[in-house]
């Protein structure tokens, strides 16, 4: 008996809309997020991820909405964000429908923020959204959907929002994201190492060698991917089959 | 069946409510002592601080109905911090008394593993069970705290393991509660609320 390690699809939305690009670049459209979350949902997905990359706040009664629609596809935990920057917004999101919220350019520009948002929601609801990317011999943390650099060492940047108050970490690789080559083992592991809270790992995921490579030399808890789901390329039930044959704890669809 | 939430301004109640209304069970919101009574279950949804709920329940003058209405055997079904806010007090707001349905006390996980306990576990079954009838034993359910009730005497009748054995889910008589979150737990989850609501139709 242990806690299994987590598959959880990814709907990053321009707000109403699946979009998925490659290194964070080139969007396309993939598809209607509520139809997509209906379908995980059954297929056996532990959690799902909804991210609104546009993140304006024009946009942002329809990305509730979003949530709204995608909240009542699930019988599973749902978390949502893009754009959070206070508490009220973080309430808006929770109040649509999702369980947790994710927090990026915000919380670097304002760390309080993740302690007044875990005061408010408790730890269990905050993920702090890490998007770094290999610079020299370190990963930097880069904001704006992954556009500006921050100069933030990016596991320095987890072990501070932990004490915080996030958590959980959700850490996206740049140099990986879009580009099925393989989870970033080393900056997973390395921002693992570095917390005591649950980490996603995000960004490369192609096969299901690649998921059991991040939970073991990655150390995840949890794994994240968008279009091997969104385009069927892996399917939910067959990944989790072959790391539950691989010894990994995995709860199975049913 | 008239199954009312209690609503104190925190909670999941959006999330149980959808669970519910997918079993065919409308439900609705009880925020005052009045709307407590006269119906055939109770459900105590939770997720946030207990000295939060606590105060709200207090601030409400819902914790004097809500232990009447489970003295007249009113089925009461708590979830996550729901079951929590049933223990005497909690490591978490050592001020703050719970609804001390039980007289055991809510303590902080120790810190030997990842906290938040976030995620999809499974249950140690300590003797039947009417919440947990049907279910296979390697079912798994979607936890995510990191206070736990250590012991609830002959009221624990499933625990789960993660950095130390914790109750998981508890009955005694019409009282009924689990740390995890059924509505959140697919096809398993939807199973326990099932199985509640059968205490709640078996009542009168």
């Amino acid at each position: 008996m242990s806690l299994a390690h987590r598959i959880i699809p990814c709907l990053d939305t321009d707000g109403e809309r699946v979009v998925k690009g490659v290194n964070f670049v080139n969007l396309r459209d993939a598809g209607d997020p509520a139809a997509l979350a209906a379908r995980y949902n059954i297929e056996g997905a532990d959690e799902l991820v909804v991210l609104d990359i546009a993140a304006s706040r024009d946009h942002r009664p329809t990305f509730l909405e979003t949530i709204r629609r995608v909240a009542a596809e699930l019988a599973i935990p749902l978390t949502a964000g893009g754009g959070v920057a206070n508490v009220d917004e973080g309430r808006a999101i929770l109040r649509a429908g999702a369980d947790k919220l994710t927090v990026n350019t915000a919380a670097i520009r304002n760390p309080p923020l993740l302690t007044a948002l875990a005061a408010e929601f408790g730890s269990q609801a905050v993920v702090l959204a890490i998007d770094a990317k290999r610079v020299g011999g370190r990963w930097e943390a880069f904001v704006r959907g992954g556009s500006v650099a921050t100069g933030i060492d990016a596991v320095e940047w987890a072990r501070q929002g932990v004490d915080c108050g996030a958590g959980e970490i959700l850490i996206t690789s740049m140099d990986k994201d879009g580009t099925r080559s393989g989870f970033d083992c080393p900056l997973t592991a390395a921002i693992s190492r570095a917390v005591s809270v649950p980490v996603i790992a995000s960004g490369g995921a192609d096969t299901p060698e690649t998921f059991l490579e991040v939970f073991r030399e990655g150390r995840a808890d949890a794994a994240l991917a968008a279009s091997i789901f969104h385009d069927s390329i892996q399917g939910l039930g067959a990944l989790k089959r072959y790391l539950g044959e691989n010894g990994v704890s995995v709860r199975q669809a049913g | 069946m008239n199954i009312a939430l209690v609503e104190y301004g925190a909670g999941n109640l959006p999330s149980v409510e959808r669970a519910l209304r997918l079993l065919g069970v409308q439900s609705r919101r009880a925020s005052t002592p009045e709307a407590l009574s006269g119906c055939d279950a109770l459900i105590l949804p939770g997720v946030g601080h207990f000295g939060a709920l606590m105060r709200s329940l207090g601030e409400r003058s819902l914790v004097a109905p809500l232990r009447d209405a489970v003295s007249r055997g009113t089925p009461l079904l708590g979830i996550c911090l729901g079951l929590q806010a049933m223990f005497a007090t909690s490591d978490e707001a050592p001020g703050d008394a719970g609804l001390s349905l039980f007289p055991q006390k809510v303590s902080a996980l120790p810190a030997t593993d990842r906290l938040p306990h976030m995620g999809w576990n499974q249950l140690r079954r300590a003797r039947p069970s009417k919440l947990l009838e049907g279910i296979p034993e390697d079912a798994y359910f979607y936890f995510a705290h990191s206070y736990a009730a250590l012991d609830a005497g002959d009221a624990g009748v499933a625990y789960c393991d993660h950095c130390t054995p914790f109750v998981a889910a508890l009955e005694q008589k019409n009282v009924f509660a689990t740390q995890f979150h059924p509505e959140k737990s697919g096809p398993v989850g939807a199973k326990i609320l099932t199985n509640f609501l059968r205490q709640a139709g078996n009542k009168g």
